[in-house]
């Protein structure tokens, strides 16, 4: 890092977004995008810890064969909360509606959001949605698995099953306002200078993944809806007993559902391009590619839902298509972890925390990415269908893509969020410990499923028990990689060293204004001359150094 | 980016995360066309479901759409066409800042949107008095005057008749989810209008500065549009077969 050779004290600025005014009232109707994000920074970790804790049990009751800890019904119940808690209050808004909130509009050199009062609202509706989700788990919970297939979630379970999905329609609101917010800000809202071949590889993933938010999310909404329809007036849409096509709910639910993983994934792509170019010390090799792969991954990832339905009787025809289009997903995904790599190639690589993070995601992204196209072939989709490889592949892509990203990037942004630098050792370990975890715990999960251990069993076959104890044990050091970023960064907010308005010696307008940002964000607006991530020529950069 | 800084920086309704009124327009209205985008996707997942059943069910379709009194519908439709003339005459009052025409104007949207409600609110009734509302909820799902039209009017097999009855059980589903949706569509805009004649009554409005409205206009053609859609796919199926 080129600033520890002169050392330097930095000062906290006199006047920034944190203290410009005080009181509950300042924070519940600020309409300043950076304390928005703040808000969903709070709301969104109480829900990973909430969903950690289900997916700790989960774990703790797959110690032995026959499941002593829980009955099938509960663990069903847990299962399902695991899911709805993770994918819909977690990783949708979590680096849209945190760190993307925060930074987009600094890095478009914004004074905000285009629509301020609408990203507050989003707050509110994604709040509001959260409250019928905790509702529908205190008053029993839901057993029907996150994609609340019909009829079992229509006509058979006896759980909360509307109540969540209520809540869940909530959460698809607030994310297509923020959708909506981030579109109309990078069309409209880019400093003098910004163009769109300027743009930092963070604002094209989140305009790629706005993109799936605005057109998928309404297609969720309206399923949900029909959904809550039949089981609340026992109507006939999905119920084959009244003429209804249960597996016309599988296409219009994985129809937003496929392309939801991309706007959980995209977005982390993003940072993880940010992190990597400012590690390196170098230009990103082929700032094009990786801009428009985002649009291209937007784009197929509307037509490969029906990849997660060849075992539920859809045409052998329209398989094959399906299966086919999956595969080609796999080139922009491709397109990009080459880029990055080329990035890093002859750059001056450091290994400071946020870069360790985006090398775990590159690794655990591609591993996660090339099972993936065991899943999207039509001959081995029927053996590891609904099986552990299933799931062992979702969470590499999720939690070794999404969380990776998604701590890579707090950890990379947290000097310009708070003003203050976390401790580095600490931060060290805690991702090295998270990433030991997460290997541990979920590639046995390969193994188990390829064995044909099945997923949402309560019970498994006692041969599979070895592997399912290195799992849990695995479980218990990720937790340790999650709970410690918890503990550093409060203590950082008091403790840590001032960080400076560019810590990292990084491009883009967002470090050009102070930490943390004044309300808003720049004295005066920039202009943008330069090309993105110009670090200067490589003689330049080694003299740096 | 737009470089025009006339007199527009200093409006008082400029808000401060745009440089001038030019740009907070063309955001505002970008922002509208994207929200108006993500409707189409909504409705759009229901049209699909409908396209799928009629598909698979077109007798049943057939049935209960000649079960529909066609009259009801299309008086909503004249209304609803007059109220989107009346909301553009609201909009060019507010390019030309006339207070009195904007108030006259959006009260008479208003108006029309509410005659469509209650029109609606009479089609419903008649529904339910005729048992045709699916589900078991309200009362029981009892289409024998479709099964009876059936055999009288088509010749049909009492067993088929009763058969094709049955399912226009899901026909009926999609009539009330589609022209619920719609509905509440709506509702929303009148409360929209309401808030538009407030803020007209205020005089905000005027040649420079006249988006909120423009705006409820847009999304108000949009729900219009929704229904010039809704009524030939739910009223008119093959009305003439058989006649």
């Amino acid at each position: 890092m080129s600033s520890t050779t002169q050392p330097v004290t930095h000062v906290m600025p006199a006047r920034h977004y944190l203290n410009d005014n005080y009181g509950i009232r300042s924070w519940l109707l600020t309409k300043d995008h950076k304390r928005i994000a703040i808000l969903y920074l709070f709301s969104i970790t109480f829900f990973f810890f909430i969903g950690g804790i289900f997916a700790s049990l989960i774990r703790l009751h797959l110690l032995t064969p026959g499941g002593e800890l829980f009955q099938a019904d509960t663990y069903n119940k847990l299962f399902t909360m695991h899911g709805v808690n993770m994918i819909f209050f977690f990783l949708i808004p979590s680096v849209p509606a945190v760190l993307g909130n925060f930074i987009l509009p600094i890095m478009l050199g914004a004074k905000d959001l285009a629509f301020p009062k609408i990203n507050l609202l989003s707050w509110y509706i994604f709040m509001g949605g959260a409250t019928f989700a905790l509702i529908a788990m205190v008053s029993g919970g839901v057993d029907t698995g996150w994609t609340f297939y019909t009829p079992l979630s229509s006509g058979y379970v006896k759980t909360n099953v509307i109540t969540m999905a209520v809540g869940i329609l909530f959460a698809g609101f607030s994310s297509i306002f923020t959708g909506l917010n981030f579109i109309v800000t990078t069309h409209r809202m880019r400093a003098p200078g910004l163009t769109w071949g300027r743009l930092p590889l963070m604002v094209w993933a989140n305009y790629a993944a706005s993109l799936i938010m605005i057109l998928g999310t309404p297609v969720l909404a309206i399923t949900l809806i029909l959904l809550a329809l039949e089981r609340g007036f026992h109507i006939g849409i999905f119920d084959p007993k009244l003429g209804g096509d249960p597996v016309l709910f599988q296409h219009m639910f994985w129809f937003y559902s496929h392309p939801a993983v991309y706007i959980m994934i995209l977005p982390g792509m993003g940072v993880i391009s940010e992190i990597v170019t400012c590690f390196s010390r170098k230009r990103v090799f082929g700032y094009s590619f990786i801009a428009f792969s985002s649009i291209a991954i937007a784009v197929f990832g509307f037509v490969v839902w029906a990849h997660h339905m060849f075992v539920a009787g859809i045409s052998v025809y329209s398989a094959m298509v399906f299966s086919l289009l999956s595969y080609a997903v796999a080139i922009p995904s491709a397109v990009k972890v080459f880029n990055w790599t080329a990035t890093m190639y002859k750059g001056s690589v450091s290994l400071d925390t946020p870069m360790l993070y985006a090398l775990g995601f590159i690794g655990l992204f591609t591993v996660g990415g090339l099972t993936g196209l065991f899943l999207a072939a039509l001959g081995l989709d029927v053996h590891i269908h609904d099986t552990y490889f299933v799931i062992a592949h979702f969470h590499y892509v999720m939690v070794g893509g999404m969380v990776m990203a998604y701590l890579g990037g707090l950890h990379f942004w947290w000097p310009k969020i708070t003003g203050k630098l976390y401790p580095e050792a600490a931060a060290k370990l805690a991702a090295l410990i998270t990433f030991i975890g997460f290997n541990l715990t979920f590639f046995p999960q390969f193994i188990l499923g390829y064995m044909g251990m099945p997923r949402r069993y309560a019970t498994y076959a006692p041969e599979f028990q070895v592997l399912n104890v290195f799992s849990t044990a695995g479980a218990s050091i990720l937790a340790v990689g999650f709970i410690l970023p918890a503990i550093y960064f409060v203590w950082s907010l008091k403790y840590g060293e001032v960080a400076g308005p560019n810590p990292w010696g990084a491009t883009g307008l967002e470090w050009q204004t102070s930490s943390p940002p004044p309300t808003h964000n720049f004295y005066q607006t920039p202009v943008v001359t330069e090309e993105p991530y110009y670090y200067g020529t490589e003689e330049e950069v080694r003299v740096v150094q | 980016m737009s470089n025009s800084q006339t007199t527009t920086t200093d409006h008082p309704a400029l808000v401060h995360q745009f440089d001038d009124m030019v740009q907070q327009k063309e955001a505002s209205t970008f922002g509208m066309w994207v929200f108006l985008l993500t409707e189409i996707m909504m409705f759009g997942g229901l049209f699909a479901a409908y396209l799928i059943y009629r598909l698979k069910y077109y007798d049943a379709f057939v049935a209960g759409s000649s079960s529909i009194d066609v009259t009801w519908g299309f008086i909503n439709t004249l209304v609803l066409i007059g109220s989107s003339l009346t909301m553009a005459l609201a909009v060019s009052a507010a390019q030309r800042g006339v207070r009195r025409q904007q108030q006259v104007f959006l009260v008479l949207t208003m108006v029309l949107g509410t005659v469509f409600l209650g029109v609606k609110a009479i089609e419903y009734k008649q529904k339910y008095d005729e048992h045709h509302i699916p589900g078991g909820f309200f009362q029981t799902f009892a289409p024998t005057d479709i099964a009876h039209d059936l055999v009288e009017k088509e010749g049909k097999t009492p067993e088929a008749a009763s058969q094709i009855a049955e399912r226009t059980q899901i026909f009926f589903c999609f009539y009330f989810a589609m022209t619920g949706l719609h509905a509440l569509h709506m509702i929303m805009g009148l409360v929209l209008m309401t808030w538009l004649l407030v803020r007209a009554g205020h005089g905000e409005f005027g040649p420079q500065y006249y988006t909120p409205v423009e705006l409820g206009g847009l999304y108000w053609h949009f729900v219009d549009i929704v229904w010039i859609y809704l009524f030939p796919l739910l009223y008119l199926i093959n009305r003439t077969h058989g006649k």
